[in-house]
């Protein structure tokens, strides 16, 4: 038997209970009717892409599957069974692969989780976001910490070893000293996985558009001491860093996340939701009545482009250079039939010059702390001049 | 038609008062176009000039009047710009009227610029009569406006037409009063050729579009004619009048009348506006007076964003210059900006009015350099420079003394707003000439100002400082000795050339602390820390430091949305392209005219 390659799948659910304040995501509240035809859609949009790949369905053995959102768990967890059922009808899954789903805080009931693990979801991913009850207020979120405490028992006790807990930094009126108290906190919980990142006030968010109302963000240097202590102290409580804001206990790095790193190959499922495969990238449609209309019927992809050489050579710098091991010019030879230092050797000189890039073996480069703190620069150089 | 049924006018008024308007209405009421064919405004045809709400270039339409008294008249209305760079084109617009209609708003009353524009017309000897605009609006109030020219122009007000020009009220008074109070023109047909230029135009078929009033003899096709001034000498192919929109061609012009004539020119340059046209084989005796060469006043940097519309911007500026033979440019090399040009203007507007019509007309993109004036710059060695470009600034110990331009100024204002307007213009080192009071709440104040004072944002700290009711004017009066000294700026220990400044010593200081700090405020920050300093000669005067980029960072990539990143890395890249590269620093284009904005806020 032929060995098959590596497919990840992603499934959108872009439902909440409430926006929250900085969320600039696809994502809304919406009653329960219209939860049920999204839904629907989406077992449609499945079946009708599996229907469309025939055979070639066959080359592929599912590594990953992610439920995000919105919030995955604020829809009935038979609609997550069915759609796991109608991925297994469709799609290989001979191994054991990473099935994930992020739940809210505050709406992880036993029955819920019993579910999800009798479907064969074994990784759950909370969006905590701060230990500290008057930084979940400030944000809009409608969980307490007391809430996670118990779904994170429920979870335990449900049989889920493989758990990550999202946090944010740099949140409004927050302190070093309780970025310091919320990681410890968290740390105490002993998750698996840990992804921490900083908030980011994107436009049209009432973050954005209401500075005023909220207790002052920290400023920048501030926010750089919060994430070098977050990295230290995940480092002494034995996370290891993987990726620029991902942490991880050996063994548990989201195989999901790094595919995306990797550019394996995944589809991506629902409203909005962005695909790779056999080189072309794809993002649906972002209006939900046309999603739900459209789905099942004919194509809900919005966007579609196909990755020329160039645009996979960038992709291959600019995704691989988030992981902490950074890449191996190795693999770029393979792929593309030429040294990464004949396409990018002048502009790894300057990083590396300039201390943002280091050298870590015969031709493997990663981003060194510096580097890091200002990753978008650096990455952007890695764009290839075009006319 | 004879000359007594011909009238040659102009409409003047302070701006915003209503003269486009007016000329409209006056247009449509005339019968020759429909209601349907007028344009919002006929006389603007320029696009940047409707959005701007004012008139460059002068122009002029002839109309036909069917008066009460069963006659028929021609109207020349001709156009004048309304603002004070182009002080020498209305000159010689009014020099081709025999008279002038005076809008005045019948709520803001007497402004600067109709003090300004009636003594210039009567200066030209033209029957002024007055027009009370705008009484349709709540605030007007006629009695008092008309008291008001009575007493402080010394014009006969009391029938004067009280109108709205926006609603079409009472304009047959307008066009009746045109006809008793102008006076026709005078001249003889048969006399030896005599006309002025008041305007020309390029036009790609006909060459040099000549705009010009006969004042004595005829001209018609074939007629060999000579530019009393530039001596150019050309045949005569056409010659026309006006109509609204359109040149309509006839047999011939003779005294009197005003119209167009072409003869193959080539450039706008050998037919200056002001020059007198004479026949070549039967000469005038002498010009008519008044004719001077305008020269600019107000000189920058002009360079192409890409470097490679180079040619692209030249051939713009060649363009433009067609039509506007006061604008000057040629070629100079900056070390920040690569190759460009000095660019020479009436004013500043004059410069606005070119860089926008530079990009977009030609879809240029430019990165202009601080706007100055030009210094006389007398040398140890007895030698005198005209110093237009900062960076050609002889060193310190070469230089005996500099002189530099100042304007007489005469600013109208409401009294309440005389405090902080006289503090304006001591800050920007204005001499106080004197005070009158033109009513009892509103008062003329004279000044002496330099004129590198005044083109930056004089205009806009005025209005801002008096709440928009103080109104001015001003003329180059000349050359005063100045204490000046270059000011440069450092970026990252490099002098950027295009960024040196003239400047008055005394504020030199001050100006330097201002321009590092906008500077800072334009510049991004890098991945290192950058240093910018403003120093006169070696000696730093001010510093300030863009700090080193600490973070940019995208911490989540949201369910695999790799185009979504891959466009904001785009955009990183993209906006680095819209910078200068000096040394290691990249600027941004627009900090190059940060000078021209120190006094905001």
């Amino acid at each position: 038997m032929k060995s098959r390659r590596e497919l990840g799948i992603y499934v959108h659910i872009p439902f909440c209970v409430r926006k929250c304040d900085y969320c600039d995501f696809l994502s809304a509240p919406a009653d329960r009717s219209v939860q049920e035809d999204y839904m629907q859609a989406l077992l449609r949009e499945i079946s009708r892409t599996a229907q469309l790949l025939g055979k070639k369905t066959e080359d592929y053995e599912v590594q990953s599957v992610f439920f995000g959102g919105g919030t995955p768990s604020a829809v009935g967890e038979s609609w997550i069974v069915q759609i796991m059922e109608a991925l297994y009808r469709h799609f290989c899954f001979s191994g054991c692969p990473e099935v994930t789903i992020e739940c809210n805080p505050g709406t992880l009931t036993k029955q819920k989780a019993a579910a999800y693990r009798k479907a064969g979801i074994n990784r759950i991913s909370f969006g905590l976001q701060a230990a500290d009850d008057r930084l979940l207020k400030i944000l809009g979120r409608i969980h307490t910490v007391h809430d996670f405490e118990r779904s994170m028992e429920t979870a335990r006790s449900e049989g889920f070893g493989n758990i990550n807990i999202d946090v944010m930094s740099a949140l409004p009126g927050q302190t070093l000293a309780d970025c310091e108290r919320g990681i410890r906190r968290i740390m105490a919980y002993a998750p698996e996985h840990i992804s921490a990142y900083s908030l980011i006030v994107e436009e049209g968010t009432p973050l954005f558009n209401n500075p005023d109302r909220y207790p002052p963000l920290p400023d920048e240097d501030e926010e750089r001491e919060m994430y070098y202590r977050i990295r230290e102290l995940l480092g002494q409580g034995g996370y290891r860093q993987y990726e620029i804001s991902n942490f991880a206990r050996e063994g548990f790095e989201c195989r999901h996340n790094l595919s995306y790193w990797n550019r394996a190959d995944y589809l991506g499922f629902g409203l909005g939701a962005a695909s790779l495969f056999e080189g072309c990238r794809m993002t649906n449609i972002r209006s939900l009545t046309e999603y739900i209309k459209a789905a099942g019927a004919e194509a809900v992809i919005g966007e579609e482009a196909r990755l020329s050489r160039e645009d996979s050579m960038e992709e291959f710098m600019f995704l691989g250079l988030r992981k902490t091991a950074g890449i191996d010019g190795r693999d770029f030879e393979r792929m593309f039939g030429q040294t990464v230092e004949s396409v990018y050797g002048s502009v790894l000189d300057k990083h590396i010059k300039l201390g943002l890039l280091e050298k870590t073996g015969q031709s493997a480069y990663r981003l060194t702390y510096k580097g890091v703190d200002v990753s978008n620069v650096v990455l952007s150089e890695f764009l290839l001049p075009r006319d | 038609m004879n000359q007594e049924h011909i009238r040659n006018f102009c409409i003047i008024a302070h701006i915003d008062h209503g003269k486009s308007t007016l000329a409209d209405r006056i247009i449509e009421k005339t019968g020759l176009l429909t209601s349907r064919e007028m344009q919002e405004q006929i006389l603007d045809n320029m696009d940047l000039e409707r959005e701007r709400g004012i008139t460059i270039k002068a122009q002029a339409v002839r109309t036909v009047y069917k008066a009460k008294n069963g006659e028929e008249y021609i109207f020349n209305l001709i156009d004048t710009p309304g603002h004070v760079d182009f002080n020498y084109e209305v000159s010689r617009a009014l020099a081709a009227c025999d008279g002038a209609i005076l809008v005045v708003d019948a709520a803001q009353g007497i402004e600067a610029q109709t003090l300004a524009n009636v003594y210039l017309a009567l200066d030209h000897d033209l029957d002024v009569f007055p027009v009370i605009n705008k009484i349709d609006l709540p605030s007007a109030d006629p009695q008092r406006v008309i008291d008001e020219i009575e007493d402080v122009i010394g014009l006969e007000a009391q029938d004067a037409p009280q109108i709205s020009a926006k609603n079409g009220l009472n304009i047959e008074d307008v066009l009746e009063q045109i006809i008793t109070r102008i006076p026709a023109p005078g001249g003889s047909a048969q006399a030896p050729l005599q006309a002025l230029i008041f305007d020309s135009l390029y036009d790609s078929y006909k060459g040099v579009i000549v705009f010009c009033r006969i004042q004595e003899g005829t001209v018609r096709k074939g007629t060999k004619i000579r530019m009393m001034a530039t001596g150019a000498v050309e045949e005569v192919v056409e010659v026309g009048y006006f109509g609204a929109g359109q040149f309509i061609p006839c047999e011939e012009l003779s005294a009197g009348m005003v119209g167009y004539l072409t003869a193959s020119i080539k450039n706008v340059s050998d037919t200056r506006v002001g020059d007198t046209i004479t026949d070549d084989e039967r000469p005038c005796e002498k010009p008519l007076p008044g004719y001077k060469k305008v020269n600019p006043m107000v000189y920058c940097g002009m360079y192409p964003a890409d470097g490679a519309k180079y040619q692209d911007l030249r051939e713009a500026l060649e363009k433009l210059q067609l039509n506007d033979a006061s604008l000057q440019f040629e070629p100079e090399t900056s070390i920040a900006l690569g190759f460009g040009f000095r660019c020479g203007f009436l004013g500043l507007l004059h410069l606005e009015i070119i860089q926008e019509r530079l990009e977009r007309e030609y879809n240029l993109d430019l990165v202009t350099t601080a706007p100055g004036v030009i210094y006389k710059v007398h040398k140890t060695n007895g030698e005198v420079i005209e110093l237009t470009n900062p960076s050609n600034m002889p060193d310190p110990s070469e230089i005996s003394y500099m002189e530099e331009p100042v304007v007489s100024a005469e600013i109208m204002v409401t009294t309440e707003y005389v405090g902080p307007i006289m503090k304006l213009c001591q800050e920007r080192r204005g001499v106080y000439v004197g005070m009158e009071y033109i009513e009892q709440t509103r008062a003329m104040l004279r000044y002496e100002l330099p004129l590198n004072e005044i083109i930056y944002d004089f205009f806009d700290a005025l209005k801002s400082r008096s709440r928009g009711y103080a109104s001015f004017d001003y003329e180059i009066k000349g050359y005063v000795r100045s204490n000046l000294c270059k000011l440069d700026i450092l970026i990252n220990r490099e002098e950027v050339d295009a960024l040196s400044f003239i400047v008055y010593a005394g504020s030199a200081e001050e100006r330097g602390r201002k321009m590092c700090e906008k500077l800072k405020a334009e510049i991004p920050r890098h991945l290192f820390e950058i240093p910018i300093q403003a120093a006169i000669g070696s000696r730093v005067i001010a510093r300030e430091n863009v700090k080193a980029l600490r973070k940019d960072v995208l911490a989540k990539c949201y369910g695999g949305d790799i185009s979504r990143k891959k466009k904001l890395l785009e955009k990183q890249k993209e906006g680095k392209k819209r910078m200068r590269q000096i040394g290691n620093v990249e600027i941004p284009q627009k900090a190059f005219m940060s000078v021209l904005k120190l006094d905001e806020e």
